[in-house]
């Protein structure tokens, strides 16, 4: 830890200009590399299915370059001291993703269904967006402790995003799943991926206030330290909205990512082991008891145990079954250890939400293992700083703040790449950058932005130390 | 609050891992058998995204392939498809591929192991991949004589001819047959034609390709191997030396009289005479005589008993191994339980034209490489000697005398050697249903060896009964093919 903090205290005697390392010349350097590489993507994808250099390439590459231009000109001059790494790894996820939703708008199957719209476009639109929205978190947000004045409009805010799509004619029910909402004229919108957010900062900011109650009286028992009734009422209270989150929308993601970051973040918070266990059992409990009766959920786990089944009784006709996830599976493995290459794949078979919920099946196909490990590892990457940020955090609120957005990042993944890859059942949530859909991709930009906020404030070189009057005198008599 | 952080630090790390492993699961470790998986619809879109290679006759190709829209690329397209059905079988989008189009689907589609050197330099060269072709046996002009001579009759039937000296099937037609092209595409007009042409919507079941793989009861025809059998196993020793043959003749065992079709000279025929007017009673008593042990030894050297695989199999003729003597002797005249294919019979004529000596019958002559290269080449091989050149040539010389002044004068050909055997073969419930009408004939030539040996059957359940013998209906087909393959030889 101690070494990324750059130890401001050896160098507060040296020049400004070349003192800490701020690392933004690292950072662009690496934006060169996240934008070209989409952009020879991009190119491939266009030789590979029309055998010409796709037309849009240019202003393609200059969109692409545009966003990681002003993502980078932002952090240069409002967060000078942030993670270099951070920037460069959205924009690369997010070009190679408008990439496939391209290579997917070009498939002949999915243009054949009534659903079809050219969503490259709109996705590049959310993107900028997205950059918009992290560039107004940098310029607004100038100190992440300023959050934790919201915590309890946080939770408030939190909980209205979870009702939205269970709100009669404002919700959309999507294969199922209730964790959309419709806004004539703008779309649908994913509320579950903006209170994820909202929600670490109320978590962060009631925690940091709590810590030592839920940390210090507890009772040992068997080895474990059991919190006191009294200490529960928060954690009953997060893991009742998980359930209802499971019940009423029906979404097994959405559910075990609250809960998780929660639990990560009371860890965190108290470091008591039993805050785990608690968790665990509870979310499995949860789990066990909502799969028992809820035919959504339990034709998701039949789905996940027998895909083949699935697929069967799909091609059958019979109602609520779909093939997804066997033509997911398949996608997978016919790209094998490196895949068929850019646009020459099949994964549109999986039809609906190809490129939203299914997109990681479209890399596996045509970029094989070796590219859907590469991927992984850059979301592996994402979190790595995120909680190197946490780590170097000064403030427990900025800890917990970054814990809880990078677990919730890193549990995202783990679910949505897990149930595409029949890890664990589907859900309905989204790979963040990767997949198309606004609330997502937006969402996750402002993510990135919270979190290179807290790394620029933990980086950040100790201000002076406060003048007296005193020294004051001496500095100016000084040559 | 740090070392709680290291430790979620490892759980995310773990959260990936896991990920990274079932990755390497999916795309390593079961990759191939998902990609390979028969639901996998790439397999489909693989098989049809190259341009099929072509199968072959006399030289000319009698398939083809058109683009279609949609998943796959590529169809099929049949010349005169009806007509080579029997021969090509189908490959289609929606419903797979039969016969000869399934077994060498292989260098059909360019998948084969053997192309696999070739696709691979191919692929490094930036060539597309291509399918080969399939070199057939088959002699165009006797299959087109075979097919309309079937189509003029309008009744169901068959037609299989063979090059006796080598085994080279020449001929294979059934009718009613289909035109495979009308079911090579995925659309709705295929659907169509394919629910047309089940068996369970058409009673005529053209789909069937009656010359391998229906069996009859051969008839008459049958006596030729009764001949045979009686000559191999010392019997007889000549065509002409009188038969110890009753009239009327009661089977063994029973109380029946077993009729001859009219009033016949049978009262101890010699083997000509009784071959020439085909007499029940003696080859009857043949059969009921050798027993039916040695009647089946026989059988099975020409091929009885067994599925053939030209390479498309064919279906096993019968000839039963536990009858008593009235079953055997009724067997011996081609009834009971016997039963043959069309081109089991023509087997057993290619048999005695080639002096005895039995060649496996194949329709393959050789497997291309896209660039015409041979890949593999099919040699004639001997399958067995059903009965010695002397005997062979006994019998042949009894089987020209039906055809120049029997039951089979309807098969001569002017300046040709024709050797032949009707049949009329009862079937049903008390032979309540129309006879089965046969002839299986060769031709020879001057120097004694034979270009062609063949079998036609016709089931005509339209015609009047007494119509119907194997001389009528069957022997002009037979003649029309043997004149076919001679003018081509020309």
């Amino acid at each position: 830890m101690s070494s990324t903090t750059n130890s401001p205290t050896h160098h507060t005697s040296t020049i400004g200009a070349i003192g800490a390392p701020s690392r933004r010349n690292t950072e662009l350097a690496l934006l060169v590399f996240a934008v070209v590489i989409p952009v020879f993507a991009y190119a491939n994808v266009g030789l590979a299915i029309n055998d010409s250099v796709p037309p849009g390439l240019l202003s393609y590459g200059l969109g692409l370059g545009l966003i990681a231009g002003v993502g980078h000109l932002v952090v240069r001059k409002f967060a000078p001291y942030a993670d270099p790494l951070l920037l460069p790894l959205a924009t690369l996820l997010n070009g190679v993703g408008l990439v496939v939703i391209w290579r997917l708008d070009q498939s002949k199957r999915l243009q054949a269904s009534s659903t079809f719209i050219e969503a490259a476009p709109r996705q590049l639109l959310y993107s900028a967006l997205g950059v918009g929205l992290f560039v107004a978190v940098l310029i607004f947000l100038k100190d992440h402790r300023v959050l934790q004045r919201y915590t309890y409009i946080s939770m408030a805010g939190a909980l209205i995003l979870l009702i939205l799509p269970l709100v009669p004619g404002l919700g959309e029910n999507v294969f199922g799943a209730r964790i959309w909402i419709k806004i004539p004229g703008l779309g649908t919108i994913q509320p579950g991926e903006f209170a994820k957010i909202v929600l670490a900062v109320f978590f962060a900011g009631y925690l940091m206030v709590k810590r030592d109650a839920l940390a210090l009286a507890s009772r040992r028992f068997m080895g474990l330290y059991l919190p006191r009734g009294r200490d529960l009422g928060p954690i009953i209270v997060v893991w009742a909205i998980s359930i209802l989150i499971l019940v009423f929308e029906t979404d097994l993601g959405t559910s075990l990512l609250f809960f998780g970051m929660f639990v990560i973040m009371l860890y965190v918070a108290t470091e008591r082991t039993s805050w785990i266990v608690f968790g665990l059992l509870m979310s499995a409990a949860g789990a066990v008891s909502v799969a028992s009766f809820e035919p959504h959920v339990q034709q998701r786990v039949q789905a996940w145990l027998d895909p083949m089944r699935e697929y069967t009784l799909s091609r059958q006709g019979v109602v609520g079954h779909t093939e997804q996830s066997m033509q997911a599976l398949w996608a997978f493995g016919s790209g094998g250890t490196l895949g068929t290459g850019l646009g020459q794949g099949n994964s549109d078979l999986i039809g609906f939400a190809a490129n939203s919920d299914f997109i990681l099946a479209t890399f596996g196909e045509e970029l094989g293992l070796a590219g859907v490990m590469a991927i992984l590892l850059l979301y592996a990457l994402i979190v790595e700083r995120g909680v190197r940020t946490a780590l170097a955090a000064r403030d427990p609120f900025g800890k917990l703040l970054a814990i809880g957005l990078s677990g919730a990042f890193a549990l995202q993944v783990f679910v949505v790449a897990g149930g595409v890859m029949g890890l664990i059942p589907l859900t309905g949530m989204t790979m963040p950058f990767l997949a198309y859909g606004g609330s997502s991709v937006i969402a996750n930009w402002a993510l990135i932005g919270i979190l290179l906020r807290i790394s620029d404030t933990a980086r950040r070189p100790a201000p002076a130390p406060a003048a007296n009057p005193d020294a004051e005198m001496t500095q100016v008599v000084r040559p | 609050m740090n070392k709680p952080l290291r430790r979620i630090a490892i759980f995310c790390g773990l959260l990936v891992l896991t990920l990274l492993i079932r990755d390497n699961w999916l795309q390593y470790v079961k990759a191939d058998t998902l990609k390979d998986d028969e639901h996998n619809r790439r397999v489909a879109i693989e098989r049809y995204a190259t341009p099929r290679g072509d199968i072959i006759v006399d030289g000319k190709a009698i398939t083809g392939h058109t683009t279609t829209d949609g998943d796959f690329k590529y169809k099929r397209t049949y010349k005169d498809g009806a007509m080579w059905a029997p021969v090509t079988g189908y490959v289609s989008q929606a419903y797979g591929a039969t016969q000869l189009e399934a077994i060498d689907d292989g260098i059909l589609t360019g998948n084969d192991d053997r192309l696999f050197f070739r696709n691979t330099l191919d692929m490094i060269t930036g060539k597309k991949k291509e399918g080969g072709n399939v070199v057939t046996t088959l002699n165009a002009a006797a299959q087109k004589a075979a097919y309309e001579g079937l189509k003029k009759q309008g009744a169901k039937g068959a037609v299989a001819a063979i090059e006796p000296s080598t085994g080279k099937i020449l001929s294979l037609a059934s009718y009613p047959s289909y035109d495979p092209s009308t079911i090579a595409g995925g659309s709705s007009a295929d659907e169509k034609a394919w629910t047309r042409l089940d068996k369970k919507n058409n009673p005529d079941d053209p789909m069937l390709n009656r010359a391998l793989r229906e069996v009859y009861p051969p008839g008459s025809t049958f006596k030729v191997v009764t001949a045979a059998a009686a000559l191999e196993h010392g019997k007889y020793g000549s065509a002409d030396e009188k038969t110890d043959s009753p009239l009327p003749w009661t089977m063994p065992g029973t109380t029946t009289e077993l009729p001859n079709e009219g009033d016949l000279p049978c009262e101890n025929a010699t083997l000509r005479e009784a071959l020439r007017v085909s007499c029940n009673t003696v080859f009857g008593k043949i059969g009921s005589d050798l027993g039916n042990d040695k009647m089946l030894e026989t059988a099975k050297k020409f091929g009885f008993t067994k599925e053939q695989f030209v390479p498309v199999r064919s279906s096993a003729s019968v000839f039963s191994d536990d009858m008593n003597e009235s079953q055997t002797a009724l067997s011996s005249i081609g009834q009971y339980n016997t039963a043959a294919t069309p081109l089991q019979m023509a087997m057993v004529s290619a048999a005695i034209a080639n002096n005895g000596t039995l060649m496996k019958p194949y329709m393959v002559d050789e497997l291309q490489a896209p660039n015409l290269d041979t890949i593999e080449k099919t040699d004639p091989e001997e399958m067995s000697k059903p009965l010695s050149p002397k005997n062979a040539q006994i019998l042949q010389s009894m089987m020209e005398t039906v055809v120049k002044d029997g039951t089979g004068t309807n098969a001569q050909i002017p300046g040709v050697t024709v050797g032949g055997k009707t049949g009329t073969a009862q079937h049903g419930v008390d032979n309540s249903e129309n006879p089965y009408a046969w002839f299986i004939s060769y031709a020879k030539g001057e120097d004694g060896s034979s270009p062609v040996a063949v079998a036609v059957v016709i089931e005509d359940e339209n015609a009047v009964r007494d119509d119907i013998s194997g001389g009528g209906l069957a022997a002009p087909i037979a003649k029309s093919v043997m004149e076919a393959v001679i003018n081509s030889k020309k």
